[in-house]
């Protein structure tokens, strides 16, 4: 099974023609992922290594059974292409990868798309989504993956990729691997995806990789002690991060002490998920479940 | 990017929000001559983005232009929290009947906007958040519509705020949200928001915070940058687009994406050293970013050791490593560099590494022993 990407994902690429579009479309195609279909308004007609371009998504979508989309279009123009890609029928997942979308656009897409079509956007700011063996939809180096038993969901990018690698390392395969990315309005959060690892028959495990800031991991911990069976590896990186000067009262207002690692930490363990204290030993944690 | 004060009243006063009428002041002779084209009793108040300004002697009346000189004449130069004060800002002071407590955020918890309202602002107001949570109405607000008029007259009169000012009040916040909206704000916070005596409300003071990721669309906010004093070195990185924080330790760090720059302070604390900075090359980071972020670390003597700590995802290990190499070949680098590389294009980034040969860099297998040589490196803490 695995969850969001798999053998059945027909790949859309919208600004395929740009320079981390093609390559990032191309390594994933490598990999095995079904990529039939690229976007970039204007350049309709063209293919890029034999990978028809269109002008809009909706025609390709049409032309070519496209059900996913890898968003990798230029952060002014971002929310305007999940919302087109929303838009068109038969979509079921939304990736994307663009970093510096503004806060205000986010937060008015996000909650569109949750009030409207309630297509899964994964992102942005993220690094995708990959099931080994299955598909690669982002930039995941997937040379690190191994197919498996272990659902990975993570804030950080970099960090997801760390956390693959301790368990590849060990022989520890992945049934997913998914960055929800570290932006103020993801997309997807970690109880969605914990919700999907839950209900997968092939995931027997889940690693968990937070950050300070936030609630994000708080809400995690509460899902996992109310609902989750499969055991939680995690890990949160900021515990020597210098607080943040913030200038206004409203966010002490909001969040009180909550947001700082040693809350997080506190909170999953009374969940009772183990939280390591260094990524290598994710591995070993996982290991010895 | 969080504003000084009065560079948030002149953004409320453009989205027709009343501020009382003032001038900014660098100097005492300066605060003098504003209060004399004032006239008047006049406030002098530290223009540092940091909050605790009244509660560290940052604000003070002044009955004229000699007292306005000598406020000034205190305030500049002062220390708070962190923060020199280079600038006061001198405003008409302003009869207050009645002092509130209004922002408008981003609540992460849930995605939306968050409006936040008291009846009873001024600088005690996040001791009345604990204590008494009913005295700041809270309401949230759905990004796709916007604050409805009603809602403006909800968070008015279930915050108890004078009902003879209730029109006026929810004028005014219906005119902060759509500043907090239209200028791509993080925030926006008015505490005090004042009813005059004469009935007026006026924003006595503004915090305001832009996300810089929307100055493509506010082509003119980087100008306010000009007012602030920045740090040399965080101004190099900014200019170089390199997230970079000053720390206090020995060990300098350079790492892509957040997540793995704070795990790496982490791990350098964990084995008993103690980072210099916080540097995020950011993703997709090209050969020149890298050396950029080196000569960075150049500027600050604290650094005795470097630490590459590099994931490649859409970053790629072989641009890096040319950065390194470049980076070598630019200056006298006055520190050892510990290098570990792993993801997309590592097994050419570590043979770029090896082929460049130099004593300078030292390769590691594991972010743990890197993080170890490194910190052995620079001398333990």
């Amino acid at each position: 099974m695995a969850i969001y990407v798999d053998e059945t994902t027909r790949l859309l690429v919208q600004n395929l023609t740009g320079r981390e579009g093609s390559f990032h479309a191309m390594r994933n195609r490598a990999y095995g992922t079904n990529v039939v279909a690229g976007v970039s308004p204007g350049k309709g007609g063209q293919d890029v290594q034999g990978v028809p371009v269109f002008d809009t998504v909706s025609a390709a979508v049409e032309a070519t059974g496209a059900n996913t989309t890898l968003c990798f279009v230029p952060a002014p123009f971002a929310s305007d292409a999940i919302l087109e890609a929303a838009a068109a029928p038969g979509m079921r997942l939304i990736v994307c990868i663009t970093e510096g979308i503004p806060a205000q656009d986010e937060a008015r897409v996000v909650n569109y798309l949750r009030q409207t079509t309630g297509v899964p956007l994964i992102g942005p700011n993220c690094p995708g989504v990959i099931s080994p063996g299955k598909a690669n939809v982002g930039i995941m180096p997937h040379e690190i993956c191994l197919p498996g038993r272990v659902g990975v969901v993570s804030r950080s990018g970099t960090l997801t990729y760390q956390a693959v690698h301790e368990l590849t390392t060990r022989g520890i395969g992945q049934s997913t691997c998914v960055g929800i990315g570290g932006d103020p309005v993801p997309g997807t959060s970690f109880v969605d995806v914990l919700s999907r690892f839950e209900a997968d028959p092939e995931t027997e495990a889940v690693v968990l990789i937070g950050e300070i800031g936030g609630e994000a991991e708080e809400q995690a911990a509460a899902f996992i002690k109310a609902h989750m069976t499969k055991p939680v590896v995690a890990y949160i990186a900021g515990f020597t991060a210098p607080p943040g000067k913030k200038m206004g009262h409203a966010g002490a207002i909001i969040s009180g002490s909550s947001g700082t690692a040693a809350a997080k930490k506190e909170a999953l363990e009374a969940a009772d998920a183990v939280v390591v204290t260094y990524p290598t030993e994710i591995g070993e944690a996982v290991a010895a479940l | 990017m969080d504003l000084l004060e009065f560079q948030g009243k002149q953004l409320f006063a453009h989205v027709g929000v009343p501020v009382p009428e003032g001038r900014v002041a660098a100097a005492p002779g300066e605060a003098r001559a504003a209060a004399e084209e004032l006239g008047g009793r006049v406030v002098v108040k530290a223009q540092v983005r940091v909050g605790g300004r009244g509660k560290a002697g940052g604000i003070k009346a002044a009955d004229g232009p000699q007292a306005a000189e000598e406020a000034a004449a205190t305030i500049l130069g002062m220390d708070i929290r962190g923060h020199r004060v280079n600038l006061v800002w001198v405003e008409r002071a302003t009869e207050i009947a009645a002092e509130w407590y209004v922002s408008f955020t981003l609540d992460r918890g849930v995605g939306r906007h968050l409006a936040m309202v008291s009846a009873r602002g001024g600088m005690d107001i996040e001791a009345v958040a604990a204590s008494d949570p009913a005295a700041v109405v809270r309401r949230h607000i759905d990004p796709v519509v916007g604050l409805a008029d009603w809602q403006a007259a909800d968070l008015v009169y279930r915050a108890g705020l004078e009902r003879t000012a209730a029109r006026p009040a929810a004028a005014t916040l219906r005119r902060l949200y759509r500043a907090f909206v239209d200028l791509d704000c993080d925030l926006v916070e008015v505490n005090p928001l004042v009813l005059t005596a004469g009935g007026e409300v006026i924003a006595l003071d503004a915090k305001v915070t832009l996300d810089s990721n929307a100055f493509f669309r506010h082509r003119d906010f980087e100008a306010f940058r000009e007012a602030f004093q920045e740090d040399p070195i965080e101004r190099l990185a900014r200019e170089k687009g390199l997230g970079f924080i000053k720390l206090d330790g020995s060990v300098g760090i350079i790492g892509n994406g957040a997540g793995l720059v704070m795990s790496t302070l982490d791990v350098v604390s964990l084995v008993g050293g103690a980072a210099a900075n916080f540097l995020d090359v950011g993703g997709g980071a090209g050969a020149e970013t890298i050396s950029g972020a080196l000569e960075v670390l150049t500027r600050d003597p604290a650094v005795k050791a470097v630490l590459v700590n590099i994931f490649g995802g859409i970053t790629r290990c072989d641009l890096v490593a040319q950065g390194i190499v470049t980076a070598l070949g630019e200056r006298e680098l006055p520190w050892p560099i510990v290098v570990r590389l792993d993801g997309t294009n590592a097994p050419e980034g570590r043979a770029i590494l090896a082929e460049a040969a130099s004593e300078r860099v030292i390769p590691a297998a594991t972010m743990l022993e890197a993080a170890q040589r490194a910190v052995e490196l620079a001398g333990g803490r």
